[in-house]
């Protein structure tokens, strides 16, 4: 074997051996690299009320409440398959409304997220006011219809 | 490497494929200076093209409004970060399997356009996240593994001149480089595999793009842009690499030819 033939083949061999041992680490780390967890997995983990962790999810359908006395936003968040309440004081994001997706970061304690922080999640979706409009009239808009609370 | 400064065609490599052809500085020289006027000229109306069409002639969108300009220079800045990289990991391993010059020379003018490219993704992105997410900076997956490649760009750049005996520094650089192209992937499927709060692809995704044809246009005007300038600079700064070493190995000539009173006997 020529001597840049072994190279060729060490070059090869090491990243094939780095790529695997990278896929390993980042797939124990899973838990680590997530950036929110959405409301199933939060109702289904035991999770300590001290424990600081993100709920991501839609805010649903119908639910935004705002409470006026103490400035305390109330609303729902969903996957679609369970729903969570989240309380939160302070300035919510611009894009934050009924059916957007949102990610909150704070405490879960006795079936309630109490949120410090809560961001707005952007989709891949772009699209100009025109269009979106026309899509809604002609019913083939889909993020609205699927937040809606099933029961 | 003093041999190889001096009598460029010793690194020709004899009967070999096509690609080691321009292994050789002075052809891969005549290459640049053929592609470099076509690189500046598809650059300077592509860039005029696509900024007009991104700052003016484009819709708001229908959520972000006009907050959505910001994508026409984020997002190609960001292709082209993991493009440069791509192209200096894949040099770096030629110039260490096949000892060719030119490919390092490549890798190292490719190095610093691509931070540079990194850095702006990043610093658009900021700005863009604190009116939408309400927030400049989360640690997600995405935006981590973009940092990464912003200091495996810097790391590349500093080892490279870490060493008093420049080959030395290339070689350790360009291992780093190989190494760290395992990033690449990672942040491309970073919005696939994890959940984060950066979205996931628009345009590169298996059932078509998610924007609209008016707003499709600008970004691939400007991604021409952005790979043109590429293009452009790279080639002004591979042209100053090969001079420089040119100008090395006479210097050195001189200094050996001069230094040595005998030497003309």
């Amino acid at each position: 074997m020529k001597r840049k033939n072994k190279r060729l083949s060490f070059v090869f061999l090491t990243l094939l051996a780095l790529a695997a041992a990278a896929g390993l680490i980042l797939a124990a780390f899973e838990d680590n690299i997530v950036f929110f967890h959405s409301p199933t997995e939060i109702v289904k983990k035991n999770i300590r009320p001290e424990q600081r962790l993100r709920v991501g999810g839609l805010v649903e359908e119908g639910t935004v409440k705002q409470s006026g006395q103490n400035a305390i936003t109330s609303f729902r968040v969903t996957d679609l398959t369970t729903s969570l309440t989240v309380n939160f004081k302070g300035i919510l994001p611009d894009l934050f409304r009924e059916g957007q997706g949102v990610v909150a970061e704070g405490h879960y304690r006795n079936g309630v997220f109490e949120a410090k922080e809560v961001l707005a999640k952007h989709d891949e979706t772009y699209m100009p006011k025109e269009v979106a409009d026309a899509l809604k009239k002609s019913g083939k808009w889909k993020v609205e219809a699927s937040t809606k609370p099933s029961d | 490497m003093l041999s190889q400064a001096i009598k460029p065609h010793a690194m020709q490599v004899k009967g070999s494929a096509k690609m080691h052809r321009f292994a050789n500085p002075t052809r891969f020289l005549r290459l640049v200076s053929a592609i470099k006027p076509w690189a500046t000229g598809v650059c300077l109306l592509t860039f005029a093209a696509g900024l007009y069409f991104a700052l003016f002639a484009s819709p708001p969108d229908y959520q972000q409004r006009e907050t959505v300009r910001i994508m026409y220079v984020h997002v190609p800045a960001a292709w082209m970060a993991m493009f440069c990289y791509a192209a200096l990991a894949a040099a770096s391993a030629s110039a260490l399997i096949w000892r060719h010059l030119v490919a390092d020379m490549v890798a190292r003018a490719t190095a610093p356009i691509g931070a540079a490219f990194t850095l702006l993704a990043l610093a658009t992105g900021s700005l863009w996240g604190k009116p939408m997410w309400g927030t400049w900076w989360v640690w997600d997956a995405r935006l981590t593994s973009v940092l990464i490649l912003f200091f495996l760009y810097l790391g590349y750049i500093v080892l490279n001149g870490a060493f008093d005996d420049a080959s030395r520094g290339a070689r350790a650089a360009s291992i780093l480089a190989v190494v760290g192209a395992i990033n690449i992937p990672i942040i491309k499927f970073s919005v696939d595999w994890w959940n984060t709060l950066h979205q996931p692809a628009s345009v590169v995704k298996l059932d078509g793009p998610a924007i609209h044809m008016s707003m499709l246009t600008p970004l691939l005007l400007m991604a021409i842009a952005y790979t043109s300038f590429y293009i452009w600079i790279l080639a002004i700064r591979v042209r100053a690499e090969i001079n420089t070493s040119k100008i090395r190995a006479l210097q050195i000539r001189r200094v050996t030819a001069s230094d040595v009173p005998w030497n003309d006997s």
